[in-house]
């Protein structure tokens, strides 16, 4: 093994604990340092295991939202991507319910756990969002929400007596619905990521991709894809934040072929060739849910929960959270009130 | 030529006036004018329009057409486009004319979106109006519009906002068709959901949709029922032909399997066209002596005429 300075990566994942006031990084850098020639096994690397150790016992906090008309299949997609009733759905909420006349903001936490990893999972809905008449600024609400989280964080960074562990209720990551029209975005959808992208990581997917062929789908998809570049939006992996060539190559490859991932979502299991498979039963077959010939929601749930979990929340931090920070401070000419006492005294340990 | 004809075919049948043949000769002389139709299709953008209407009359009736993208949708506003075609079948002429209405519901705040399609509606209950007063009634021409079909999307719970505020508008001028297309994004269960949801929020709003008339003596009673059953269709649409068991049929390639749509397993398809097809003559009927007269004695009323 040979040293080399610790990861900038690793440095994000423990500064939740006590962030430090940072200068907005213009692209977050590995930091050079030396080789140096070792001439025996010292165990710098098992600084990995403490760390593995450490994130399994506090466990994490990951708070996604999700945005689009009602009935694009959200509340589906958010349990069948963690595999548990964690959406709107299955707490309490009747689908029959009417559509709300504002947009609504509706938090529900949930703590899954596997492998002995802890995940405080707080899926945020929007039920509201497009479904009026008229949808002029129906994304204030949720841009508001969004800014309100990193003030309570703010809030929480500069206090005298800050908790050791600031609860992170900022949010990580916007998943959001476009209707497979199979023609182009509307309106209402480049309005809606050319205000967020700006503050929140915004994933587009496609919902309900049972309705296009596959010809239709690689279209939608360039279409898509090409709208978006037009206008500007930048999409989560944004290319101002890749960190390497590695990242880069690997970000490139998912940001021109595979995104918008178009999904298709399902509680309901069916048997398929002797197995047990997530899917949807329709008279002329079944569409099983994680077969990546039927749809891509097994790359969505790689992409956001095995690969770019941490990621999302470090861009959430250091970046998204960073530029709100340093506005607040330029704006206000000054940082919020010092209190000794937060209101909300308790904890987020699990 | 009544004469003649009562003595060559029933000259042995003592009583008998002959009058009975009018409606043969109704009938004859109507296909040699031949029948003209409009229809009017109304939904937002990509619910399967276009691509249904293709399907119904096996025509391309949209050769070169253009979508836009979402920028320029923003600044769009509702336009009416009709588009008419002459179709022959049997010797019977039809001179279909499909009213087009891209950009409804397409905007962020479509508060004003159906005034165009009303004053459309309007301008032809107008021109009919003053034809029909006029001197010259030989050669009216009817382009009233005397069905539309009105889109629900089959990705929501139901019907929306915007749904309900234009049945509600458009109910007592033309005789509204509820249609789900798209509808193999649905499972079976799914559809029963959505079209129940659909009734009972056309009822709440007390929504007059266009009724089915009962059976006559030689129809089919069973069959109006279930047509009537079915209601809001739900159907699918396909401009692409697929082999299936060494036959070309209409129908859409999934990884999954195939959908047909002239399969009355899969959809409501053939139901619709079915139901079009031998309602044309009462729809026309429906809106002459229902929706036009409103709007006749609303106007006379108005202008004290």
């Amino acid at each position: 093994p040979h040293a080399g300075p610790v990861d900038s990566k690793n440095e994000a994942a423990m500064s939740e604990l006590v962030p430090e006031p940072r200068q907005k990084p213009v692209v977050p850098m590995k930091p050079m340092g030396i080789n140096a020639n070792l001439l025996g096994y010292i165990g710098i690397d098992t600084i990995i295991e403490q760390m593995r150790k450490k994130t399994m016992k506090t466990g994490f906090d990951f708070n996604i939202m999700v945005v689009g008309q009602s009935g694009l299949g959200k509340s589906t997609l958010v349990n069948t991507l963690f595999k548990s009733q964690v959406s709107r759905k299955s707490s309490g909420w009747n689908r029959e319910e009417k559509i709300p006349k504002t947009v609504e903001i509706k938090a529900i936490g949930h703590v899954i756990e596997e492998g002995g990893v802890k995940m405080k999972l707080t899926v945020i809905d929007t039920p509201g969002f497009g479904d009026q008449i008229n949808n002029e600024n129906c994304w204030e609400p949720i841009e508001k929400y969004i800014n309100e989280q990193y003030e309570k964080f703010l809030k929480e960074e500069v206090n005298i007596a800050r908790k050791k562990r600031i609860p992170d209720t900022r949010v990580h990551c916007c998943l959001y619905f476009i209707s497979p029209t199979g023609h182009s975005l509307r309106p209402l959808d480049l309005e809606f990521m050319k205000h967020l992208s700006k503050v929140v990581n915004i994933i587009p997917v496609i919902a309900k991709a049972d309705t296009m062929t596959l010809e239709e789908k690689t279209e939608f998809k360039q279409r898509v894809r090409k709208e978006l570049e037009v206008n500007g939006i930048e999409f989560y992996p944004q290319k101002e934040f890749d960190e390497d060539l590695e990242d880069k190559t690997e970000n490139d490859k998912i940001r021109q072929e595979s995104m918008p991932f178009a999904v298709v979502g399902s509680d309901k299991e069916y048997q398929v060739n002797g197995k047990r498979v997530l899917g949807r039963k329709t008279p002329w077959g079944i569409i099983e849910v994680e077969n990546l010939t039927h749809c891509e929601f097994a790359l969505l749930r790689d992409f956001v929960i095995r690969t770019h979990l941490q990621d999302l929340k470090e861009v959430t931090h250091n970046i998204h959270y960073e530029t709100y920070r340093a506005k607040r401070l330029n704006d206000n000419g000054g940082l919020p009130p010092m209190t000794v006492e937060t209101e909300e005294n308790h904890e987020s340990n699990l | 030529y009544t004469k003649l004809l009562f003595s060559c075919q029933f000259s042995d049948s003592a009583g008998y006036v002959g009058f009975a043949n009018l409606p043969n000769q109704v009938h004859r002389k109507s296909v040699k004018k031949g029948f003209e139709f409009t229809l009017m299709v109304v939904g937002e953008s990509g619910l399967g329009k276009s691509t249904l209407i293709n399907s119904l009359f096996l025509t391309d009736l949209y050769p070169e057409r253009y979508i836009p993208g979402a920028a320029e949708k923003i600044e769009r506003t509702v336009q009416i486009e009709a588009s008419t075609v002459e179709i022959e079948e049997r010797g019977v002429k039809l001179r279909l004319t499909v009213v087009d209405t891209p950009g409804y519901g397409d905007a962020i705040n479509s508060q004003d979106c159906f005034k165009t399609i009303i004053q459309y509606i309007d301008n032809q209950f107008e021109r009919y109006l003053h034809d029909e007063s006029g001197l010259n009634r030989r050669h009216i021409i009817d382009n009233r519009v005397h069905c539309c079909f009105y889109f629900i999307s089959p990705f929501g719970h139901g019907l929306k906002p915007l749904d309900v505020e234009f049945m509600k508008a458009l109910h007592g001028k033309v005789n509204i068709v509820p249609v789900i297309a798209k509808a193999d994004t649905l499972t079976l269960k799914e559809r029963e959901r959505l079209k129940r949801r659909v009734l009972d929020e056309i009822s709440e709003h007390g929504i007059r949709i266009y009724q089915l008339p009962d059976a006559d003596s030689d129809e089919d009673e069973e069959f109006k029922e279930q047509t009537r059953a079915s209601i809001p269709f739900a159907v699918i649409g396909s401009n692409q032909l697929i082999e299936v068991k060494g036959k070309k049929i209409r129908g859409r390639l999934y990884p999954w399997g195939v959908v047909e749509v002239e399969n009355p397993e899969h959809n409501d398809f053939l139901k619709l066209r079915t139901m079009l097809v031998t309602h044309m003559q009462d729809l026309q009927e429906v809106t002459q002596d229902l929706h036009y007269e409103n709007f006749r004695s609303e106007r006379l009323k108005r202008t004290g005429k």
